[in-house]
């Protein structure tokens, strides 16, 4: 049962169709691109797996989306729970206007985790031995000692995560209006993992960002696959060959074609695609 | 090309010959005020409340008048902020439909307009319905309806200038909109909201108009609310008012303290926002 399934999905923003008829299979644990030409409906299409669409009031959405078997556009479907299941990298890495410690520990305290909770969602973390970047034993220990110690813990944890703790623990409680933008996009990575989701939706996460800082966020998403499923959109084709282990191609709100990487980049089925791929339409 | 350079100059020249319009203005009006009242300015002027025959040039001071100004202008601003920021913040788009919203903007923009004789009436009619005299609560009420227009709308153009790619990645963490508007929306909005209560301020400390029926005029500093009280815009009508040279002086040394606090509440502002800016994103 794939975590994620589009069933006739359509997106109208007022009259104009934005997506048509969308049906696909997200496989788990990988990195699935959507790829496309700009405003084919890529961040349309994102947005409608979290409902953060809900946000445009002009945007209606048809169809279903299924994440766990469960409609997410039932009536009584739980967006908060979604959300807190559905991690989302917009493109733009803003900061809350807060401490980078804060903006850490934003979700966990708007859930009102409290401190065994968080204990427990570190336990586990730590347990999938397959991310390996680890709190060294010593910040285990002392976090049990302190008041508020769950917190510092939990911090560092996703930071680590996130590939951003050795350039900031001297400055957590400085704003994180301080950092570059690629720093940016890699806290507000650990800030999406502290909620803990299953999935992370990224919107062209490194168009924003200088060629250092993109490689640095390829780079953790290559790592971070091993443990959640992704769904990255992209412009660049170059950058979907690189890390996209399944490809959905998107053209002016349709689905062309969708396949394993390999075999959309080297034998596309569809003319459209292969042009794309060819660099012939863009 | 000769001509382009030549519209660029005449612009140029318009503008500065504007910008120096205005600067000159204001310097003329600080000029005029301080030359005609600072040789009344004396120690005794802040300290002392009017003895008897000073407004035929003899002993005292108007600390009445100064204090009876802060107690307004303060007592209005609180009473104004309380009413304004959840008003603002209902404009929202999450929370008030577009219509609604609009309707409002366009309502608050009229009242903004009123003269404010005009809330000085209305607010001895609801005094008289509440069946209280010329006061310092009547005062602060009329002062508030004053201020109210101006406080929300400048309030709500700066809750409308935060990014919708801010709120989103609150909401996309699963936050509710309440928890999105205190803990994202409000921090990034705070020193806008900041200028907005000063700008009200600024405009409600002056106002004589509205406070003329509604607060009265007195010698003594208010010690109640149900007390009349004296105000600095009263005074300096007052003082202009009659047909002593010296005691004209004083009306320009009260329009000078006028001046000083509208400043200093400014200053008071700026270094606020500032303390409160460095989470900012911009
Ligand atoms: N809020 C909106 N209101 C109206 N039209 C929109 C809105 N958002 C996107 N669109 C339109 O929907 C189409 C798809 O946009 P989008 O999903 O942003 O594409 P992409 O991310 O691939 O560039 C575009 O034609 C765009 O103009
Ligand atoms: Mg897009």
């Amino acid at each position: 049962m794939p975590h994620i399934s589009l069933r006739s999905l359509n997106v109208t923003y007022r009259d104009r169709r934005a997506l048509r008829d969308i049906t696909v299979d997200v496989p788990d644990a990988q990195i699935t691109t959507i790829i496309g030409p700009s405003g084919c409906g890529k961040t349309s299409l994102l947005k409608s797996l979290n409902r953060l669409i809900d946000l445009s009031e002009e945007a209606r959405v048809e169809g279903e989306v299924l994440i766990d078997g469960v409609n997410i556009y039932h009536p009584k479907a739980d967006i908060i729970a979604l959300r807190r299941k559905v991690g989302f990298l917009s493109q733009k890495p803003y900061p809350l206007p807060m401490s980078i410690y804060d903006n850490v520990t934003y979700g966990p305290r708007m859930h009102r985790m409290n401190r065994e909770q968080i204990f427990q969602q570190i336990a586990e973390l730590e347990k999938d031995r397959s991310l390996g970047r680890l709190c060294p034993e010593s910040t285990r220990l002392t976090a049990r000692t302190r008041r508020g110690g769950e917190m510092d813990l939990l911090v560092e944890c996703y930071l680590r995560v996130a590939g951003l703790w050795d350039e900031v623990k001297d400055r957590l409680h400085d704003p994180a209006t301080g950092l570059s933008v690629g720093q940016q996009q890699r806290l507000a990575l650990a800030r999406t993992l502290a909620v803990e989701p299953e999935v992370i939706l990224a919107d062209e996460p490194t168009s924003a960002l200088d060629p250092i800082s993109a490689k640095l966020i390829e780079e953790e998403f290559q790592f971070l696959k091993k443990k959640y499923t992704i769904v990255f959109v992209t412009h660049i084709l170059r950058q979907a060959r690189r890390i996209g282990d399944y490809v959905i191609f998107l053209y002016l709100g349709e689905l062309v074609e969708h396949g394993p990487a390999q075999q959309v980049f080297t034998s596309p089925r569809d003319e459209k695609t292969r042009a794309y791929v060819a660099g012939d339409i863009s | 090309m000769g001509a382009r350079r030549l519209e660029e100059a005449v612009f140029k020249a318009l503008m500065l010959a504007s910008l120096g319009l205005v600067l000159a203005v204001l310097a003329a009006i600080v000029v005029v005020v301080m030359a005609r009242g600072a040789s009344a300015l004396s120690l005794s002027m802040l300290t002392q409340t009017p003895k008897g025959g000073y407004y035929l040039g003899k002993e005292g001071g108007i600390a009445n008048a100064i204090v009876g100004s802060l107690y307004l202008a303060f007592g209005a601003s609180v009473l104004s902020i309380l009413l304004s920021l959840p008003t603002a913040f209902a404009l929202q788009k999450e929370y008030a439909g577009r219509r609604l919203a609009s309707i409002t903007r366009l309502s608050l923009d009229a009242l903004w307009g009123t003269p404010s004789i005009v809330y000085g009436a209305f607010g001895f009619i609801i005094m008289r319905y509440l069946g209280i005299g010329t006061s310092l609560l009547g005062g602060i009420l009329a002062l508030s309806l004053l201020m109210l227009p101006i406080m929300t709308r400048a309030m709500e153009e700066a809750i409308r200038m935060v990014p919708l790619e801010l709120k989103e990645i609150s909401y996309s963490m699963g936050a509710t909109r309440i928890e999105t508007t205190l803990a994202v929306v409000l921090r990034q909005a705070l020193p806008g909201i900041i200028t907005a209560v000063v700008l009200a301020f600024g405009r409600g400390i002056g106002d004589a108009a509205s406070i003329l029926f509604t607060a009265g005029y007195t010698d003594h500093i208010p010690r109640s609310l149900l007390d009349p009280t004296a105000s600095l815009p009263l005074a300096v009508f007052f003082q202009l008012g009659t047909p002593f040279p010296e005691v004209q002086r004083r009306a320009y040394a009260s329009a000078l303290i006028l001046l000083v606090i509208v400043l200093l509440a400014s200053l008071a502002a700026r270094l606020l926002s500032r303390r409160f800016s460095k989470h900012i994103v911009r």
